[in-house]
């Protein structure tokens, strides 16, 4: 983990409330795709988890949608330098992937898939994505995955684009060697009940550190007691005990 | 001695801060960020007798200048935190450590006392009273004079180190308490514990805590504190240790002159990962400008 400061240099609307920011500072502890950032708003006491879309090595994307005072009062920056936390949870591990993973993403679950895509093509592999969105003008980021080569398919809810129906339902279709899936939780164990491989799982909790010291992030797998912000965001299906 | 260190119940911290137990693990995570033995010394994670995973999540809410927490004491137990968290924690801290015990039975905090005594890191014993009995329907053994004492008197019996009881401040006369905890032997007395609050989320409708309450604290409470730590220091002979809501070196001033011996550091450390590094770097200049010579001079200042 690293503290540093970081300025914003680009924060644009993608959707009706989804915005894109980019934030410029020292990325150097952003090592794995899936991991996360901690990021400290001005008037508000708890930090904000987001996870990293995209890194170089000298600015880190992240996507957030405004659900609450602190992502709407960051929909409101334009160049402020602000607290950031990096570096911080475990990641996918995309040792475990086999030639042709599936990548599956719902709302504001996508963005990390897009990080781990790109590692997967600079690694030779073949990934396809699943795009999952409530309706056509929720959707973003379908010609960002497309260019990195990835093979895109896109569902709505309402099918009001792509595919009717959920990610789920596209994955039938799909021939894959393992998975990784980040989004909301009834998502999550839809993806785990229907996918016929191993795979990884990132998970959500409210935070109070972030970096593993309070314990207010903890949850019970197979494997014992974790931390989503240490031990997690991400699991193994097979450690997963689905409790709520 | 030089000017930022104080005497807590016979051994001497070179300054005054202390991270405050649940914010701060068992170090490692900091002595990451941070050489950890800059600090006073800290408090580790409440340690009960058995492992606990704790409360459900979500166990954490925000709040304005603060935020509330329902962990729910999740710790290894005491057997795995002396063969196991105490041996790593060994690598990167060489000062005597704080122990935070918490109970459900009178039993429970005297064997987890009498096995923590006898770790030679470990150099006082912090007793947390604000757990509920579950042999006293479930009352918190800090809300009354007598259980307190109780508490208190079972745990000196099988100890050789300082025991410093931390109280509740969810209590009518905390004065009584405390004294009550002197009385009983006691050799120091720390507050305050977390207050009781709760927030509702718009959107559910539902208490945004799984547990539904949970223990408030941060900036938020340094006045309750600096009230509390005020009040007890001057009806007890005993040295306190305050915190609640401290996150710069002024209110550590300002703690110390309400009567803190002491000062422990909470929420701040969850924001702000370097928040004691930070306060002990900033005595110096905080002391300049008020004229403080040695901070030990300015306990109790203000009575
Ligand atoms: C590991 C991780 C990665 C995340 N990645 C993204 C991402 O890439 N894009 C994105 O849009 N969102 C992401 N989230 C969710 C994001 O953290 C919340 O939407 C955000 O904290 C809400 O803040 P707010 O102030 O707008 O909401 P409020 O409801 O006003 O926030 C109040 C408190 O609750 C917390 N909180 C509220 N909702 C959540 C939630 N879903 N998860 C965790 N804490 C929450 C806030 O952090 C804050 O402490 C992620 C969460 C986690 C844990
Ligand atoms: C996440 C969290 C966990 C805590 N766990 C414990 C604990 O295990 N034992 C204990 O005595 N106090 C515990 N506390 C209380 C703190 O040690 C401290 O008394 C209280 O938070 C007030 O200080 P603050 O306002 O600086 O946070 C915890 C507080 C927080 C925020
Ligand atoms: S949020 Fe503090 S331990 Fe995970």
């Amino acid at each position: 983990m690293k503290q540093g400061l970081f300025k914003i240099t680009k924060n644009i609307p993608l959707t009706d409330s989804v915005y894109l920011m980019v934030l410029e500072g020292d990325t150097s502890d952003i090592t794995v795709p899936g991991q996360f950032i901690n990021i400290k708003l001005d008037g508000q006491f708890l930090r904000r988890p987001i996870s990293v879309c995209d890194v170089s090595n000298k600015d880190v994307t992240i996507i957030y949608k405004v659900v609450g005072h602190g992502t709407e009062l960051m929909s409101g920056y334009t160049n402020e330098t602000i607290d950031v936390l990096t570096g911080l949870g475990n990641g996918y591990d995309t040792s475990l992937s086999g030639d042709r993973p599936v990548l599956l993403g719902g709302g504001v679950g996508v963005p990390p898939l897009y990080l781990l895509a790109k590692k997967l093509i600079e690694e030779g592999k073949k990934p396809s994505v699943i795009l999952g969105f409530n309706t056509k003008n929720e959707i973003f980021y379908e010609d960002e995955f497309r260019r990195l080569g990835a093979d895109v398919y896109v569902t709505t809810v309402d099918g009001s684009y792509g595919i009717k129906g959920f990610v789920t339902d596209a994955l039938k279709s799909i021939d894959y060697t393992y998975f990784y899936t980040c989004g909301p939780e009834p998502m999550l164990k839809a993806v785990h009940k229907a996918s016929t491989t191993s795979g990884q799982l990132s998970f959500e909790e409210r935070m109070g550190c972030g970096f593993g010291a309070c314990m207010g992030c903890s949850c019970k797998t197979l494997t014992g007691y974790k931390r989503i912000c240490k031990e997690g965001p991400v699991m193994l299906k097979e450690e997963i005990l689905w409790e709520k | 001695m030089g000017k930022m260190s104080v005497n807590l119940c016979g051994i001497t911290l070179d300054n005054p801060v202390i991270p405050a137990s649940g914010t701060f693990g068992f170090g490692y995570e900091f002595a990451e960020l941070y050489d950890i033995n800059i600090l006073g010394t800290f408090s580790f994670k409440g340690t009960t007798l058995n492992s606990r995973f704790g409360n459900p999540t979500p166990r954490i809410a925000e709040c304005t200048a603060g935020m509330i927490n329902a962990v729910g004491l999740q710790n290894p137990g005491v057997d795995k935190v002396i063969s196991e968290e105490l041996v790593k924690l060994k690598k990167c801290f060489n000062k005597k450590v704080m122990a935070n015990v918490s109970g459900f039975s009178v039993d429970e905090y005297v064997e987890t006392c009498r096995l923590i005594d006898a770790c030679e890191q470990v150099g006082w014993l912090e007793v947390n009273v604000s757990c509920p009995n579950v042999h006293g329907g479930g009352m918190s053994f800090g809300t009354l004079p007598e259980s307190a004492a109780e508490v208190t008197r079972a745990v000196k019996k099988v100890t050789t180190k300082p025991v410093i009881l931390k109280l509740s401040p969810n209590v009518t006369d905390i004065v009584a308490i405390a004294k009550a905890c002197e009385e009983a032997g006691a050799d120091g007395i720390s507050l305050i514990n977390t207050m009781l609050g709760m927030r509702i989320d718009l959107k559910s409708k539902k208490p945004v805590i799984a547990n539904k309450m949970g223990g408030f604290s941060g900036p938020a409470i340094f006045p309750v504190a600096v009230r509390m730590v005020y009040q007890v220091s001057s009806a007890v002979k005993i040295p306190v240790v305050g915190m609640g809501g401290v996150s710069t070196a002024e209110d550590v001033v300002e703690m110390m002159l309400a009567g803190a011996t002491a000062v422990e550091v909470g929420a701040a450390n969850l924001v702000n990962p370097y928040a004691c590094r930070d306060i002990i770097e900033d005595l110096p200049r905080v002391m300049e400008k008020y004229r403080i010579d040695s901070l030990e001079s300015i306990i109790g200042g203000a009575h």
